[in-house]
Order: C-alpha cells, then structure tokens, then sequence
C-alpha cells in the first residue's frame, strides 16, 4: 500500500531540506568569506570556513538546546503551564532527591537499578566476549563461520531484536518460557514481575552486546606476537598465568577504553529498557527510561530538564574518576 | 546511538591485526582431541543461543494464521506460508514506512559526509586557534545521553512547529552524527602524507582543489565508513522520530510502525516478524559483509607511525 502521493510527499520534504542547508551553507560562506578573506585576510580563514557549517549546526543542536534546558530546568514547566512558566530557581535539583522521581520510585532506587543495570551488563559483556573470542583465537576448522553466527545479535538491527525479545519473555507463547518448562523449571513472569522484567531487560542487553566485545578483545588479541607466550612457556607459566600476567597487561590499552565507552553505552542505553518493558512497570525503570517517562508521561519539563541535568552529572563524574583512576585515553587526541 | 553506531571506533582502537604465528592457548603444541571437541561444543552452544532468536522471528513469520499462538518451537512450523508477508506489503503501510526511512536517511548521510569531510580536513591540515578546544568538545559531545536532548529538541520544535516533520529530524540526525564522523574522518586524514597536497599546489592547484582532487579521493574508504555510520544512526533511530514525528501512521519512518505492529502482540505477532524479517535480512547482509572491511580500513586511520 504506497501511493505516489505518499512518495513525493516525503520527498519533497527531504528535499527541500537538504535545498534548506545548501542555501543556508552558500549563505554563510559568503558572509565568512566576506568578512575574513578579504576584509581581515585572516590566515586561517580558509580553516574556518571549512569548520563553519558543522559549528553552527553543533551549536544550534547541541550547544543551545542544552543551555536552554538548563534554563528550563529553573523553571516550573509542565504541559498545563506550556506557555507561561514562571522560575523557582533550582528547586527542582533538590525535587529530584527528595520527592519521588515518579509515581512510585525515587531517584535513589532507580540510581541503585542504573548502577546494578550497567554492572551486571558490563561484566558479563566483558566476560563472555572474551571467552568467545579466546576460543575463536586459535587455528581451527569452522572458525570463520562460527565468527559470522556469533557476530550475527550484533547485525540485527535493534529495535527489532528488542521487539522480537519482548515477544519472546511472553508468558505462555514466549520460548524462554517454553524451554524453561522443557527443562522442567516453572515459567517466570517476564513482563509483570519487577525483578523478572528486570531480568529480562539484562538477558536481551548482554545478547546484544556479546558480539561487539568479542570482536574487539579478538582483534587485541590477534595483534599480541606469540613471542611473549613462548617467553612465558620457557619460565614455566601455566595457561591462567599466562592469561593474567601476559594477555591482560597487553590488551590493557584496549580493553580500557572499552569498558569506559561499554559503561556509557550501557548507562545511556534507552531501547532494550524501553522496549522490553514497554512503558508498563515504573519499579524496573533505569534513569534514562524514567527520565522520559518524566517528560513525556508525566509532561513535568522544567523537573524533568533538573533530572537530566543530575543524570549526566553523573555520568561525567564515573568518566572523570574512572579516567584519572586508570589513566585511560591519553593520546586519544593529539 | 546504538552499539552499531559507535562500534567503529573502539573497533579502530584494537591496533593493526599483524600475521599470526601463534597464538594463546596455543603456543608451539596443539590441542589434545578432547579440549578440541569441547572448545567446537562451546562454541556451538554460542552459536546457537546468538542465532536461535533470529530464527525464532523467520519462524514466526512463517506461521499461518490458526498457528499463530502454537508453543512451537521448530523454525520452520507446520503448514508454512507467506501469508503474513503478504499482508505487511500489500494491506499496511509498511512500503511507506520503509520509504519514509530511506529517504530520511539517504539525506541524512549526504548532509552528514559532507559537513564532516570539509570540518575534518580544517581539522587534520590546519593548526587554528580553538582547534584543541574543539575536539575535546565533539568528544564530550558523545557522552551526551540521547533522551537528555529529546527534551529541548522537542519543545523547541513544537514552538517552531517541526513537529510531524521531516526538515528538523533530518538536520538533528545529520549533526549529531558529526562529532564522530569528524573524529573518523581527521584520524584517517591524518595517514595521508601532506607531501601528495603540497605538489599538486607547487603544479599550480589551489588549497581547495588539492583537498577536492588529491585528499577525496584517497580517503574513499573512511568516507564510505562515514556515509555508513549517518547511515545506520538515521536509520536504527526510534527515539527521536518518536518524539518528533507523532503518530500519524503514513509519516511514520519503520521502527515507530514495527512498534505499533509488535504492541499488538496477540493478533499481529506473524505480521510484526514478516515486517522485521523483511527490514533486517538486508540490514544483516550488508553488516555481514563490511564487518571485516569496517574494522580493517579504520585500524588502517587510527594506527599512527
């Protein structure tokens, strides 16, 4: 059911956008090479001109939507009062620790599921992608196909592997239940229980991010030369040895950063909390699902905006000790 | 974002895969016949948990009608048929959906290759005041969870009535897959001697004509890696279509349809899988096939000499 209306319709609304940026690009080159080419005959006026378009869009959809927010969040916004908020100063820094977040929890005990949440994802994310790819890390028959099936939870695209888990934690029709019952265990409550919908969301996250971190710890691995595990052979390391005090110490370099971006994304992560749990159960929410069910649900704008605030103050604090803990990205930049 | 978007860089981070001579475990002596067997049964059992529920949703999809709530658990079930496929095309909008998509996408990845391939070149050949600034800043900018800008995104596109629109999602998606396209792009740039710009200017080129006739095309590859990653970030997208574009059912881009098919779980189970299956074979081809050239040519960028 597509109708040529339907087709053109979006695209010329696509298309009047790109002709939107293109204008607009051709209109601020013109006014930068204007003003720093011939009027100043700035030296690195060619740099900036290159840089312009790019900043103006960052600013215009990164840095002023943020500033704005924390306008809003000195505010009292809210869907009934949408068109004449009026400013509390931060009280709503100080709402989101004292009063419940939500309807039934608080800002603590989601802190307290986010924090189990990216734990037990990270660990086991870490755990399994390196067994798998210890294993895959040798010369043996099948290797490249048993690469590609174990590569294949992170191909699906993932809205719909999370759609398609959700089906899958139903009650009766859901395999997860059929094969527990196979197995002889009673079926769980996937999608109404708070700690099994909990649960649910973890098994679907470490599925998903299995794959990405074998791939990456396989290619560290491969890159280590054999040289040092025959030096350790010869002072009479055994395999576990030779894991902790050869492997680990050279994959450092890799395995860092990782685990600093895997945590981010796991903290950040919206889809597999949102999906699994499809807006029904407040009690297993993470910070980033009930932040937008403060916003879209409950329309408090101006809280929620003090809420997101304290979200990513947490996330920068985590990075910030993380970093200077463990020395992490030097030489990223240069 | 989701972990495809981001994928590419830690993967760049994993250092240049040389020729192996050994390798752990395996140091000079070969496995015993047992360890081998258990290792290929490990793996198999990994294989299977990783594949099983993809299978499930082509089996799924598969069922007829009075199956459709069977406890089944074989991937291809009794009494087979396309029927449901045959709904999704012809009796909902999942064409318009995916067309939707494409077109939102497709514009997404011009304006995104191109605003990142001139910054990036600013970047890697110019020494500008601020420039240290900036790209700390367009790392920071990736820490910035997504459901904290949907908040301002979509007031201020209410009060400059983009909602239901096009325009404002295919800018958003452009720009905030700019930081690390940049980063791509500046590390791949980087690899590239100056030496090949340097002597088409002293033939008689200008600066841009070097950047456009020497520097473009070599750097091809990490281009394509660009293009792909805008690619996947517009399409994988749900949050901020959500937010933006409302529910009008033939504005809708595909994750926001597949979700309304899947919340009606009972009825339209076959229809939601027939869809995804539709959307995610290939999705799942093309990812099959550039993984191995994704990785490589992106250790090529970050590895420097």
């Amino acid at each position: 059911m597509i109708t040529s209306e339907v087709i053109t319709k979006s695209l010329s609304e696509v298309g009047t956008t790109v002709l939107f940026v293109l204008v607009g690009t051709i209109l601020l080159e013109a006014v930068l090479y204007l003003i720093l080419m011939r009027w100043l005959k700035y030296k690195y006026a060619l740099a900036f001109m290159l840089i312009a378009p790019a900043v103006v869009g960052l600013i215009a959809l990164v840095v002023y939507p943020l500033v704005w927010e924390f306008n809003l969040s000195l505010t009292n916004m809210s869907l009934r009062r949408f068109k004449n908020p009026s400013y509390i100063g931060f009280g709503n820094y100080i709402d989101v620790f004292t009063e419940p977040v939500l309807k039934q929890v608080g800002f603590f005990q989601l802190f307290g599921q986010t924090i189990a949440w990216t734990a037990i994802n990270v660990f086991f994310h870490v755990t399994f992608g390196m067994i798998l790819a210890l294993l895959l890390n040798r010369e043996m028959r099948g290797r490249g196909i048993y690469r590609m099936f174990l590569i294949v939870p992170w191909a699906v695209p993932q809205v719909i592997a999370v759609l398609a888990w959700r089906g899958e934690f139903h009650y009766e029709l859901g395999f997860v239940n059929i094969v527990l019952q196979k197995i002889g265990i009673a079926p769980v409550q996937w999608l109404s229980e708070p700690v099994a919908n909990f649960a649910a969301m973890c098994i679907t996250n470490i599925w998903l991010g299995i794959p990405f971190m074998m791939v990456v710890l396989l290619g560290a691995l491969q890159s280590i030369s054999g040289e040092y595990y025959e030096a350790a052979e010869i002072d009479g390391a055994n395999s576990w040895q030779k894991f902790w005090q050869v492997t680990m110490p050279l994959i450092r370099p890799v395995l860092t950063p990782v685990v600093i971006l895997g945590t981010v994304w796991t903290f950040n992560n919206f889809n597999v909390p949102f999906f699994i749990n499809q807006n029904e159960l407040e009690t297993s929410d993470i910070l980033v699902t009930a932040l937008f069910r403060a916003a879209f649900q409950y329309n408090q704008y101006g809280f929620s905006a003090a809420f997101a605030f304290i979200n990513f103050g947490v996330l920068l604090a985590y990075s910030l000790i993380y970093l200077r803990l463990f020395g992490g990205l030097k030489g990223a930049y240069e | 974002m989701s972990q495809t978007d981001l994928s590419i860089n830690t993967a760049a981070t994993a250092g240049q895969v040389k020729p192996r001579r050994h390798s752990f475990f395996y140091a000079g002596r070969r496995d015993s016949p047992f360890k081998r067997l258990l290792i290929h049964a490990a793996l198999w059992i990994a294989c299977l948990i990783a594949v099983y529920p993809v299978l499930r949703i082509l089996s799924v999809s598969l069922r007829p009608g009075n199956r459709l709530l069977s406890t089944d658990l074989a991937i291809i079930p009794a009494n087979a048929t396309l029927e449901s496929y045959r709904i999704v095309l012809f009796e909902k909008p999942f064409l318009t959906w995916i067309w939707n998509s494409l077109s939102i996408t497709v514009a997404t990845a011009l304006i995104g290759v191109i605003l990142a391939a001139t910054s990036a070149y600013a970047v890697s050949r110019h020494r500008f005041p601020g420039r240290s600034p900036m790209l700390v800043f367009l790392l920071t900018t990736q820490m910035i969870p997504s459901s904290m800008l949907i908040i301002p995104l979509y007031i201020l596109a209410v009060q400059l009535n983009l909602v239901a629109t096009y325009r404002g999602l295919v800018i958003a998606y452009a720009v905030t897959a700019v930081p690390f396209s940049i980063w791509i792009l500046k590390g791949y740039y980087d690899t590239i001697p100056i030496d090949l710009e340097e002597a088409a200017r002293i033939d008689g080129c200008s600066e841009i004509e070097a950047f456009l006739r020497i520097l473009m095309p070599l750097s091809t590859p990490a281009l394509a890696i660009v293009f792909l990653f805008n690619f996947t970030t517009a399409w994988n997208d749900y949050l901020l279509a959500r937010v933006i574009l409302g529910s009008k059912e033939e504005l809708l881009t595909w994750p926001l349809g597949l979700q309304r098919l899947q919340a009606q779980f009972l009825t339209q189970w076959g229809q939601f899988s027939a869809a995804s299956i539709m959307v995610a074979i290939p999705v799942m081809l093309l990812f099959l096939y550039t993984s191995k050239y994704l990785i490589s040519g992106l250790t090529l960028g970050s590895v420097k000499g």
